[in-house]
């Protein structure tokens, strides 16, 4: 139906003796439930092309007195001018029809209710109920299958329960492009089945359990866990990546136990991904901190209370020259905590939340561009062109693959990837795949560009990119993978600028702020990046460092060993390798226990609240609002609402902002012989922190293999499935081979995977020199 | 007029014919006397009819068969519970009194047949109102009321029943799950009461 609504011609038709009208190409089962009158469906769907697969919809039409001569599926059929519909409310002849086809439908559904994990929000229940006789007269024997089986590590079929509305199918194909699962057979015997050689490890398959009207597909995380009536549902933001997706949290006394998808037609209309979904493990996680923890002299840390901890925490502080690293992952709020925490009570702009590889140029390309960028969704939607840089939208923002998708199956979007090789994503986009930005070409004001966080390991690149966009008019986008990036450079978590994109070098931003926060002066001079405050940190030119839910893996190999000599403030929700060497461990809320709000990659704001009422947890904000009182230097945030009114009211600057990088793009090295350069991302799902503890969701991980071209390959005397080994000085990488489209002098692994983690093992993500060898 | 008589019969509702019947008696007519006699007389003839009393707690009398006593979770002949976790009898509950939370049956660890069985089984008595919607409810008869009516004690935790504390105790040729199922059975030949009683393959996994 939405494919229609673009011509705005209105039709007016008659639903149950009301006149209604709707624009064309209008379903009739839609053009009821403008009216309020609910037609029963179970395949119908508004995002997924109508199919007419399970017959429940039938009414009665009639178009210029000529009527149809039997019942007809009101979800296949569009309005016309003159057509006169009678839904089962006025029409006994499509009641009749309807209550047969539901006594049809009954025939070979077990009575499986109390063991069904939909049962109390099933559709098939309710519309028995509704529709359907109010006693069975079947008394033969109903059909059985084993059940139930697993279609993924995490998704359960049971196939009797199924009504074949060929919804999970059709979402598979048209919504995800990963037609694993088909219905096969025919008659009573049809069934949902997967390919016998491709297992369904879709990254949305979660959303075939969301949309099934039945409880044939079943996630095996909730299997038997609660009751709809159980659950206290709380809408919320997905912490996972920068999609910016509506969830809804349901909680069952203190215990988070699911995550569905909620609506939002202008981001991820109603999916997820299973990332999202399902990996939630890590809140109720056995590594939690629950207490203040001390390090004591023993070297061993030890459980404080809070007074205790807040005091060593400042008296550490006192007097040291100290900065801030906050991870990817903060709320807004959080982030301007830190922000405001660095500038007023440590008084330094050494602060950075990019808590993965960064440079100068990133910096300035952030505080330039980034913090004025508006690129929406709807400019997918609207694109000529659609051009990647860097950027594996399936792997690291999987909505805006979705979108993506739903333009290329549409009207054929043309998508531009810079990358090293086609993933599995940029072949279902179709991608033209480019190894150099200067091979894009006919970009229009019309276009959009989507550069991911990984551009800043090229040199030089963007700046091109920040170029090529002024040049050609098109839209630029910044996609970075985490989901608090873009808030916590509204923030002003970095280095170079203060909150909403004010430069830290110009006297009159400093003078706004200075005026907002009530201060007298803040530090003039542009901050570190991380790589330079982990440098000053390691020859002690920094002798402290607040860091908030940092992974030091992720900024490099080194990062933690040149903390050693510092004084180190966690803030941090388990125990990671951060708080086995921190001096103070402050224990802070997870996403549910907390109110707060991201900006996805659009900077469009994502507000949620809290979904568990009673927890004693509290956010960042709160506990640095706490220090910096004990340090004689306040910022003055009690709470999470109190700082998102501060934030508002300070408003974007709309002065002078620095000036763009203008770096130029340094040619690469050609390595010759075994030796190739380095290439790696991150898969969607892999070993990240926040995927803890969830093994079917890790079940369907996609396999880690080194990736080389056919060349190499054959150099190697390797095939598809072969081991190599992937070396550099400090470590080798062995997996299975998967040839590609890759350039013949490069190689790729995946960053973050079981058996793969490039930054651990080579101390680098990209660009590397590495010997590859058949193992 | 009629219609008037109407409204004082509903306005007064009855109370002044009451007042004038619990009046003391205070009139002195000899009729009066004698009527205070009859009184007397039918206390004085119980005096000689059968005692109602019971001594309890030290004598205890049957309650009538069908008497709401304290829940039960039945088993199957074999051991198994019934009870499969389905919370419908705590969803029928107007009291709110059932804490319900399902579990799955693993090869490993068969608590009742099929795949799903009932982890977490509470029912509050202090908050029961014994009207036995839970029994009707239930769709595989796990829960049933015995007759029991002591179920006074003097902290609240005491009252909040357990899963162990609702159980039937085992009886001749149960075993204590977690068991296998009977060999060659479904959760359908459970259903259908076809299981005789355990078997002994079924003793390997058990812990009893
Ligand atoms: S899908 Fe619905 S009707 Fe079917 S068993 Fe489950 S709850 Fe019952
Ligand atoms: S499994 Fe569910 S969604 Fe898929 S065809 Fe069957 S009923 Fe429809
Ligand atoms: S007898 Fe009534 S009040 Fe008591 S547990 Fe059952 S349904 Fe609830
Ligand atoms: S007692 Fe009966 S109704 Fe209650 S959970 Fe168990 S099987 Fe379901
Ligand atoms: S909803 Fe119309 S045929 Fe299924």
């Amino acid at each position: 139906m939405t494919n229609n609504v673009e011509t705005t011609e209105m039709i007016t038709c008659v639903i149950d003796g009301f006149e209604v009208t709707v624009p064309k190409g209008t379903l009739v089962i839609r053009a009821a439930e403008k009216l309020g009158i609910q037609i029963p469906r179970f395949c119908d769907h508004p995002l997924l092309d109508p199919a007419g697969a399970c017959r429940q919809c039938l009414v009665d039409i009639e178009i210029n007195g000529r009527a149809f001569p039997k019942p007809q599926a009101s979800c296949t059929i569009p309005v016309e001018t003159g057509m006169i519909v009678k839904t089962q409310l006025t029409s006994p002849v499509a009641d009749k029809a309807q209550k047969g086809i539901m006594e049809f439908l009954l025939i070979n559904h077990p009575l499986d209710c109390p063991v069904c994990d939909k049962g109390g929000e099933c559709p098939l229940q309710n519309q028995a109920m509704s529709n359907g006789r109010p006693e069975s007269r079947y008394e033969g024997v109903k059909r059985t299958f084993e059940k139930p089986i697993n279609i993924s590590s995490q998704v359960l079929l049971d196939r009797e329960r199924c009504v074949l509305c060929a919804r999970c199918t059709r979402f598979s194909e048209q919504i995800a492009g990963d037609p694993f699962i088909t219905l096969n057979e025919r008659g009573a015997l049809q069934q949902v089945g997967i390919y016998e050689k491709d297992p369904f490890n879709s990254y949305f398959s979660g959303n075939t359990v969301q949309i099934c009207p039945v409880g044939a597909l079943t996630g095996a995380s909730y299997r038997f866990r609660a009751r709809p009536f159980d659950l206290v549902s709380t809408p919320s933001a997905c912490e996972h990546c920068a999609s910016g997706c509506d969830l809804r949290t349901d909680v069952r006394r203190g215990k988070t136990l699911r995550r569905l998808a909620g609506e939002d037609a202008s981001v991820n209309e109603e999916w997820s991904c299973d990332k999202g979904r399902w990996g939630f493990k890590y809140i109720s996680s056995r590594e939690r901190i629950t207490t203040p923890l001390l390090r004591g002299t023993d070297g061993e840390l030890h459980e404080a209370s809070w007074p205790e901890a807040i005091a060593a925490a400042a008296a550490g502080l006192a007097g040291k020259r100290a900065a801030v690293l906050t991870g990817g992952r903060l709320t807004t709020e959080d982030a301007y905590g830190y922000s405001k925490f660095a500038r007023i009570s440590l008084g330094t702009n050494d602060i950075d939340f990019r808590s993965r590889g960064n440079s100068v140029e990133e910096s300035e390309f952030l505080a330039a561009i980034v913090t004025n960028l508006s690129t929406t969704y709807r400019d997918i939607d609207k694109a000529d062109q659609v051009a990647l840089i860097e950027f594996d939208p399936e792997d690291e923002s999987p909505i805006v693959f979705l979108r993506l998708y739903k333009q290329s199956r549409k009207r054929g979007l043309k998508v531009t990837t810079l990358a090293s090789h086609s993933s599995r994503g940029s072949e279902k986009l179709g991608a033209i795949r480019i190894n150099n930005i200067s091979e894009l070409s006919e970009l229009t004001a019309k276009s959009v560009i989507l550069v991911g966080e990984r551009a800043h390991e090229t040199p030089g690149l963007l700046s091109s990119v920040a170029a090529l966009a002024q040049q050609s008019g098109a839209k630029l986008g910044w996609v970075p993978r985490r989901a608090g990036e873009r808030g916590a450079l509204f923030a002003g978590a970095l280095g170079n600028l203060l909150p909403g994109g004010r430069p830290v070098t110009d006297a009159a931003a400093r003078v706004d702020i200075q005026s907002a926060w009530g201060v007298s002066t803040l530090p003039a001079e542009a901050g570190r990046t991380t790589d330079q405050i982990l440098r000053a940190l390691d020859r002690s030119e920094l002798g402290a460092v607040v860091v908030g839910g940092v992974d030091p893996m992720d900024i490099s190999s080194e990062a933690l060993t040149s903390m050693l000599n510092s004084f180190v403030v966690s803030l941090e929700i388990s125990h990671s390798a951060m708080t086995a060497i921190a001096d103070v461990v402050l224990p802070v809320a997870t996403v549910i226990e907390k109110s707060g709000s991201y900006l996805n990659w659009e900077g469009r704001t994502r507000a949620f609240d809290r979904a568990l009422e009673d927890s004693l947890t509290r956010s960042d904000v709160r506990i640095l609002s706490m220090l910096a009182d004990e340090m004689k230097r306040p910022i003055n945030l009690p709470t999470v609402a109190a700082t998102a009114r501060e934030i508002e009211s300070l408003g974007h600057w709309d002065g002078a902002t620095v000036t763009a990088p203008t770096q130029s793009l340094a040619p690469e090295v050609i390595p010759t012989g075994n030796q190739a350069t380095l290439e790696s991302w991150r898969l969607l799902l892999d070993l990240g922190t926040l995927q803890q503890g969830e093994e079917n969701l890790a079940g369907t991980a996609r396999p880690a293999t080194v990736v080389i071209s056919a060349a190499r390959a054959a150099t190697l005397g390797v095939v598809d499935g072969n081991s190599v080994s992937v070396t550099h000085e400090r470590g080798t990488i062995t997996l299975p081979v998967a040839i590609g489209d890759i350039a013949d002098e490069k190689v790729w692994v995946p960053r973050n995977s079981i058996g793969s983690q490039s930054i651990v093992t080579f101390g680098a993500g990209r660009g590397v020199l590495v010997t590859v060898v058949k193992a | 007029m009629a219609e008037n008589s109407e409204i004082n019969k509903r306005e007064d509702f009855g109370l002044a014919k009451a007042e004038s019947e619990s009046a003391p008696i205070t009139e002195q007519v000899a009729g009066s006397f004698f009527k205070q006699l009859q009184g007397f007389w039918v206390t004085f003839i119980t005096m000689f009819k059968k005692v109602n009393t019971v001594q309890y707690p030290f004598e205890k009398a049957p309650t009538a068969e069908r008497f709401h006593g304290r829940h039960q979770l039945n088993r199957h002949p074999d051991g198994l519970e019934k009870c499969i976790g389905c919370e419908l009898c705590a969803w029928a509950c107007p009291a709110d009194a059932i804490y319900v939370e399902g579990g799955t049956n693993t090869p490993e660890e068969q608590y009742s047949p099929g795949e799903r069985y009932g982890k977490v089984y509470q029912i509050n008595y202090l908050r029961c109102v014994f009207c036995g919607l839970c029994i009707e409810a239930c769709p595989t008869r796990a829960l049933t009321m015995s007759n029991e009516f002591e179920l006074a004690d003097s902290t609240r935790e005491k009252l909040i029943f357990e899963k162990e504390d609702l159980l039937a105790p085992l009886r001749q040729g149960m075993l204590q799950p977690p068991h296998p199922m009977y060999p060659g059975s479904t959760d359908t030949t459970y259903y259908r009461g076809e299981v005789p009683g355990s078997h002994p393959s079924q003793e390997t996994n058990s812990h009893a």
